[in-house]
């Protein structure tokens, strides 16, 4: 344990010298949620009616954003070899990468998301249930993005693969996080959502690093 | 390590290795006790860094067994994992970190005392310099300190002198020597003379 904590916060240590990389993330989402009143008009009831979709969509796409650097520089630079003969196990290090994932990308889309919102006039009751909806949504692409950038390590055009891979599988995530957030915009109870987000992580958690672990393996080889 | 020497812990019988679909050696058999060096010679794509990622439970194992006191290593690679301390071609560190930073955080996940290893490859005057100003030779060396974190019985050493001038080199034979005197093993490969003593060599074939 006390390896995988010492993996996790080389990793947040890394991430926090190249703090360009979360802003840059953090700025596309805002960027992205800023252009759609100026695509579909300043109607706040338009905006309204879109909004809890267009949030969610611009969050994970600015989430995948970082998602290449997330083992190909270690990759190339032998780190991950070191990782993989350290004595975790390959899937660990698929968890502490993903956990750093979601710290130093999925946080702060969190924190950015209320002004996103505001931005789409989403009614200001939403926005509890949207950064609720949005922390287990982020998670579950954290852990979806670390076997998609396993798998297409030492692939040419990996960064274009990756989200080709990973996207069709945040299908259902965005569903029932976009459902959340209309349904609290409505005033209508949110249970049934969340609970299904929660279940949705509870399922990637331990497969996605199962298989990404599987690929770090054969990355190496 | 207290076991008695001249016992073999390391053994490969026949040992075959694959990369990318290509067998790039083959017939490889040896057996390594503890204190014992062997060195692996041969031309440039005779195998001997796929021979090490064999070793080291990274490369894919075509043919032959690999064993760890008569157990075969492929069955728990985890815990042969444990075993290894491995100093590849690259030197697999970031630019963005100091070398106490990183020597710390290796120490996190492998145990061992950073001051002990930062002062046995005498790097205490560029402790606290960023890893991205540091020359070739200096990274070589920050490379080798890690091998000392975390007493690992078996270093496999691919080309260790690249880039490390006479000092180094000497630094190398030296943690070398002591970590053979504990009781350690090593293979290492390399086209030059390696500060290595009383190492048996073995030759791969192109």
């Amino acid at each position: 344990m006390t390896a995988w904590f010492g993996l996790v916060a080389r990793d947040l240590a890394l991430a926090r010298r190249n703090a360009g990389d979360t802003l840059a993330a953090v700025a596309f989402f805002l960027l992205a949620c800023g252009l759609f009143p100026f695509a579909v008009g300043p109607d706040p009831m338009v905006l309204a009616r879109i909004a809890a979709g267009v949030v969610w969509v611009a969050a994970l796409l600015a989430a995948l954003l970082p998602l290449d650097r997330l083992v190909g520089g270690d990759y190339e630079d032998g780190t991950l070899d070191q990782l993989l003969v350290s004595g975790l196990h390959p899937a660990a290090v698929a968890v502490a990468k993903a956990a750093v994932h979601w710290l130093a990308t999925g946080v702060p889309i969190l924190l950015a998301a209320p002004f996103g919102a505001v931005m789409l006039a989403l009614p200001v009751r939403a926005i509890p249930v949207l950064v609720a909806a949005l922390a287990l949504g982020t998670a579950v692409l954290s852990l979806l993005g670390i076997a998609g950038a396993a798998l297409t390590l030492g692939a040419r055009r990996g960064g274009v693969l990756l989200p080709l891979l990973i996207l069709p599988l945040t299908i259902p995530v965005l569903i029932f996080g976009a459902a959340a957030v209309e349904a609290a915009s409505v005033g209508l109870a949110v249970g049934p959502q969340l609970a299904m987000l929660g279940a949705l992580l509870a399922a990637a958690l331990p497969l996605a690093p199962l298989a990404a672990g599987i690929a770090l393996r054969s990355a190496v080889e | 390590m207290q076991q008695k020497s001249g016992t073999a812990v390391l053994e490969a019988r026949d040992l075959a290795g694959e990369r990318g679909g290509r067998l790039v050696f083959a017939g490889v058999s040896f057996k390594l006790a503890r204190g014992e060096a062997l060195v692996l010679l041969g031309a440039n794509g005779a195998g001997k860094t796929s021979l090490l990622r064999v070793l080291a439970g990274l490369g894919r194992v075509a043919e032959g067994v690999l064993s760890w006191e008569g157990e075969n290593v492929a069955e728990d690679l985890l815990a042969h994992a444990a075993r290894i301390a491995l100093l590849g071609h690259l030197d697999a560190l970031k630019p963005q970190l100091t070398v106490f930073e990183t020597l710390r955080y290796e120490a996190r996940i492998r145990g061992g005392s950073v001051d002990e290893a930062i002062a046995a490859v005498g790097l205490e005057p560029l402790a606290e310099a960023p890893v991205r100003i540091l020359s070739a030779g200096q990274r070589r060396r920050v490379a080798l300190a890690r091998l000392l974190l975390g007493n690992h019985p078996l270093w496999l050493l691919d080309e260790p002198t690249v880039a490390l001038d006479a000092a180094g080199v000497a630094t190398l034979g030296r943690i070398v020597a002591a970590h053979r005197a504990r009781g350690g093993m090593v293979v290492a490969s390399s086209h030059l003379d390696l500060p290595i003593e009383n190492a048996r060599t073995l030759r791969l074939a192109a």
